[in-house]
């Protein structure tokens, strides 16, 4: 009688190959880097060095300055996903919720939302002044649009057999928003959150780069005034880890793939 | 019925605009809203005459459209290459994709005083600020539209005996060339948004250095007039392109 053992499957590599690829392309990024920095190639100090650039990362962390102008941008952007977000959201369930308004209004919110909302800096500037004012109304004013275009979306996929179970319930108005649309909106709203906080941080951030003396963007502009390569590879780097970071959290806190868009 | 259908919502949208223009008129000819702050939208119209021939529109709406155009062949050639580049090698597609997605979330626009330091206050850099803006939806679309073809499709070519190159110009690329476009479209948009938002930023360029000129010239009608302007630009590119790919989706 043959021997039967126990079937175990074979160990699986410690790295698989698309890990193994990720991880020499990131080698030879570093290594073309560290050879463009040495040859001298570029003008001085626009490549600096892998190490300089650590040091930089490493000083920029460690610096207390850092932190409060991250905590003024923050809390700019904070205030404009608040506000834009909360509009966005009134005028998408409005416009979701009536067709003919939707007809009316929705084609001008679609045809403005990919304008480039940085030229109306200078008209935010005369309205709320040079301080955090306008750098909100920057952050209001970008993420507004794909808030209220989600929420509009959204409203309009709702299942209409709960609409109907929420009436036939004799629910109020606010009843329907809180115990109906909203939770049935939340995939939508998420996305569209997503959006509005990415495009209200490029608002916000290039506000700050072209006219404020605090904030992240003020820290890049005055490191480029400066010429300080090194920390502005560092403020970048961090400024780019805490962006996605920031959208990957929220999408996965909304169950959305956050990276494959397909 | 379907006439009043459809004229209804545009009366109600188009009425509503110019209701609230004429409110903004006499608000600020009544002093509630400060002139200064805020011209009249009379002053504003008679400002787009003056802003067209005196600041030549016509020359810095040519200079944001050669940007734009020199950004858009970027895109095409940098972007749809590496699209397919991906999709043929499976293997560096599933070790970058989301990278690339990644990419596509992060505010790439703030390197701009990064690429001011590498190519200089010039139009490289607000042609390379589109590029980057706008490569990760072209390439992401392309690999999408390449991935979604339909097998029976390929077996077909495959059947034909044609070769790799007559399969992709023959079969691949066609039907692939709608959701291609799509991602070119989103990628000309996030272009365009970057080049006039760069313009405005580095105060070079055409468009969006007109507003930023003005503005520092206090010319507060005529700020409000540019700003118009490129919101019509804008909006009529975005319009266009939209019909575009509304006239090839049938096709795929």
């Amino acid at each position: 009688m043959a021997e039967t053992g126990r079937l175990t499957a074979p160990a699986a590599p410690l790295f698989g190959p698309v890990t193994l690829v990720r991880l020499a392309i990131i080698a030879a990024v570093l290594v073309i880097w560290e050879a463009v920095a040495a040859s001298g190639l570029l003008f001085r100090d626009v490549v600096p060095s892998l190490t300089v650039i650590a040091q930089a990362l490493v000083a920029l962390l460690a610096d207390p300055t850092y932190y409060w102008n991250l905590g003024v941008t923050a809390g700019e952007i904070g205030v404009a996903i608040l506000i834009g977000g909360l509009a966005g959201l009134g005028v998408g369930i409005l416009l979701g919720a009536n067709p003919l308004l939707a007809r009316a209004y929705e084609a001008y919110l679609y045809y403005l939302g990919p304008t480039p909302k940085i030229i109306f800096f200078p008209v935010m500037i005369m309205w709320f002044g040079v301080g955090p004012g306008s750098k909100i109304a920057m952050g209001v004013i970008s993420c507004f649009f794909p808030v209220a275009l989600s929420a509009a979306a959204g409203m309009r996929g709702i299942d209409k057999v709960l609409i109907r179970v929420g009436r036939s319930f004799r629910l109020s108005s606010w009843q329907m928003v809180t115990k109906i649309y909203l939770p049935a909106m939340r995939l939508p709203i998420i996305n569209g959150v997503r959006l509005g906080l990415g495009v209200a941080i490029i608002g916000t951030l290039l506000a700050e780069t072209k006219l404020s003396n605090k904030g992240v963007g003020f820290l890049i502009i005055n490191a480029y005034s400066t010429f300080n390569m090194p920390r502005m590879y560092a403020l970048l780097i961090v400024l780019f880890v805490l962006s996605i970071g920031v959208n990957a959290l929220i999408g996965r806190f909304g169950g959305v793939n956050t990276t494959t868009r397909r | 019925m379907s006439r009043a259908y459809r004229l209804v919502p545009f009366a109600l949208g188009f009425g509503t605009l110019v209701i609230l223009i004429a409110l903004m008129e006499a608000l600020i000819r009544a002093g509630v809203i400060n002139k200064f702050i805020v011209p009249t939208p009379l002053e504003i119209g008679g400002a787009f005459s003056r802003v067209i021939v005196e600041e030549d529109i016509p020359h810095r709406f040519l200079v944001t459209a050669r940007e734009s155009f020199w950004a858009a062949v970027l895109l095409v050639v940098v972007g749809v290459g590496l699209g397919v580049l991906l999709y043929r090698i499976q293997l560096l597609r599933d070790a970058t994709e989301t990278w690339v997605a990644a990419l596509a979330s992060a505010p790439t626009v703030l390197m701009y005083p990064l690429f001011l330091v590498i190519f200089g206050r010039s139009e490289k850099t607000i042609i390379m600020m589109g590029f980057v803006a706008g490569v990760p939806a072209v390439i992401l679309k392309t690999v999408e539209g390449l991935a979604g073809t339909r097998r029976v499709l390929i077996d077909v070519g495959r059947s034909f005996k044609l070769t790799e190159l007559q399969l992709f110009w023959k079969i691949l690329f066609p039907a692939a060339l709608a959701t291609i476009f799509v991602g070119l479209r989103l990628g000309m948009i996030f272009a365009l948004i970057n080049i006039v938002g760069v313009e405005f930023l580095i105060n070079f360029g055409g468009l969006g250095q007109l507003i930023n000129d003005l503005a520092e010239r206090y010319d507060l009608a005529g700020t409000y007039a540019a700003i118009c302007f490129v919101i019509l630009v804008s909006v009529v590119f975005f319009f266009l392109t939209d019909r575009l790919e509304r006239w090839l989706r049938p096709a795929a």
